[in-house]
């Protein structure tokens, strides 16, 4: 929170009225007779507006003086009797800071904007406006860092170290198929927030989830370790049984054991371990049938520089 | 092919929220790739593709998320059970409906030159050995 505050007090520094300001300003002429206000304010949804002569500001008109020429007989005039013509107004090139600090001591809800090299009048500004414009800028700055980060935010360049890596894990439950795949979609989200490419994220998030389907399916669960090195991404997948009896055969495309209710829901075609191998630069399987299974991808990080044609494509 | 030609294509709707121009994922759509056997979707090279599917838990969304399809889309006028929605809304991953068959929906799709899969040119998902 302290940032935020911090933030919003240097915004309202840097940024200049007119960034904020309303600039289709309705306005009423000297002559608009009083009668027509209400009609007026209810129509745009305002509670005063200025009153403006050949593109001049000569006054500014609320709905208290409505009230007030009402409570008075309202009897016929122009706006002109009845405006404050002691019109306080800014500059729209002032900071912000002013604008706050001048409704502030005036009491005012609004504010005309005058250009300084016409004196004409070119917006209102309102406590509204203020707020809303500092949201606008604070989600501005709050994309702007987003996307840094996730585009380009090389955690592995800002270490200053020989040798370092990030550790990731995953624990993975047996038969919980409605979870099947939440891990991989987590571990996806925190490479690309990493700072690691779309395409090595990619590859890392598909052996993954196959790996982790695997868990699910055939197992009683088990752990998704990913460790990240700066050129190489290893992940390790183990559980505690039942084991693969004939590893070789588990490899070929279209071999599967998995029972009838996983392939009904649209898995067990037989395409997760060859999958996985496609998408590692090295696989490594140990399995001993009722002790478990132990998988090890190693792949290749992508680096910077590389074309990246699909990037455009990658979720962020 | 835009994602809201391909909608116009298959007489579709979106389903929650429609994708803006501004989304990474609103741009173009590379291909198609027509399974109920996630399995072989995550096969193949799904980025920027569009998934067609007649299955609608879950995990068609993740598959989607993880493989980095531009949409899916559900066929015969099934709608995703509200799980698979959340999550797709969560990832904003954008989800049509088409009232169409699987079948014409491939069909329709090829006929206005929408690529096969493996021939598009789109960057591989996962690296060929």
């Amino acid at each position: 929170m302290p940032e935020e505050v911090t933030k919003i007090q240097e915004m309202v520094y840097e940024l200049l009225v007119r960034e904020v300001m309303t600039k289709e300003v309705i306005s009423v002429m000297p002559s608009t007779p009083m009668s027509d206000l209400r009609e007026i304010l209810r129509a745009k949804r305002i509670s005063g507006t200025p009153v403006v002569e050949d593109g001049a500001l000569v006054g500014m008109v609320s709905i208290e003086d409505f009230i007030k020429w009402l409570n008075d007989g309202g009897h016929a005039c122009p706006v002109a009797d009845r405006m404050t013509r002691d019109v306080r107004s800014i500059y729209d090139d002032e900071p912000l800071v002013q604008a706050v600090n001048r409704l502030e001591r005036l009491g005012f809800g609004r504010l005309p904007v005058v250009a300084r090299d016409t004196g004409r009048l070119v917006g209102v500004i309102t406590k509204g406006d203020i707020i809303r414009g500092l949201l606008r800028h604070l989600e501005v700055d709050y994309r702007t860092a987003e996307m840094r980060g996730a585009r380009s935010s090389h955690i592995f360049e800002d270490i200053q170290a020989d040798r370092s890596t990030v550790k990731l894990e995953y624990r993975v439950r047996g038969g919980d198929f409605s979870r099947g795949g939440a891990s991989a979609v987590k571990l996806k989200t925190t490479l690309l927030r990493l700072g690691v490419d779309p395409q090595t994220t990619r590859r890392a998030a598909v052996a993954t989830y196959e790996a982790e389907m695997n868990l699910i399916v055939f197992t009683q669960g088990g752990r998704i370790a990913v460790e990240l090195g700066a050129d190489t991404m290893r992940i390790e997948v183990e559980d505690q049984g039942p084991g693969i009896p004939d590893i070789e055969k588990a490899m070929q495309p279209g071999f599967s054991t998995a029972p009838d209710w996983v392939r009904e829901l649209g898995f067990g075609a037989g395409m997760g371990l060859p999958n996985i191998k496609k998408c590692s630069d090295r696989m490594r399987i140990d399995s001993a049938v009722g002790k478990g299974t132990r998988l090890e991808v190693e792949i290749l990080m992508e680096h910077q520089g590389e074309p990246e044609r699909d990037s455009a494509q990658a979720r962020a | 092919m835009t994602l809201e030609e391909v909608r116009g294509t298959l007489d579709a709707e979106w389903l929650g929220r429609r994708p803006s121009r501004t989304d990474s994922i609103g741009a173009e759509v590379l291909s198609c790739h027509a399974s109920d056997l996630m399995s072989d979707v995550l096969t193949s090279r799904g980025a920027g593709s569009l998934l067609l599917t007649g299955l609608t838990n879950e995990q068609v969304v993740r598959v989607a998320v993880v493989s980095d399809f531009a949409a899916v889309c559900f066929v015969r006028g099934k709608r995703p059970q509200p799980e698979a929605a959340r999550l797709a809304e969560e990832s904003q991953v954008p989800l049509l409906v088409t009232p169409l068959s699987m079948y014409e929906s491939c069909g329709r799709l090829y006929t206005k030159g929408l690529p096969v899969g493996d021939k598009a040119k789109e960057a591989a998902s996962c690296r060929k050995k």
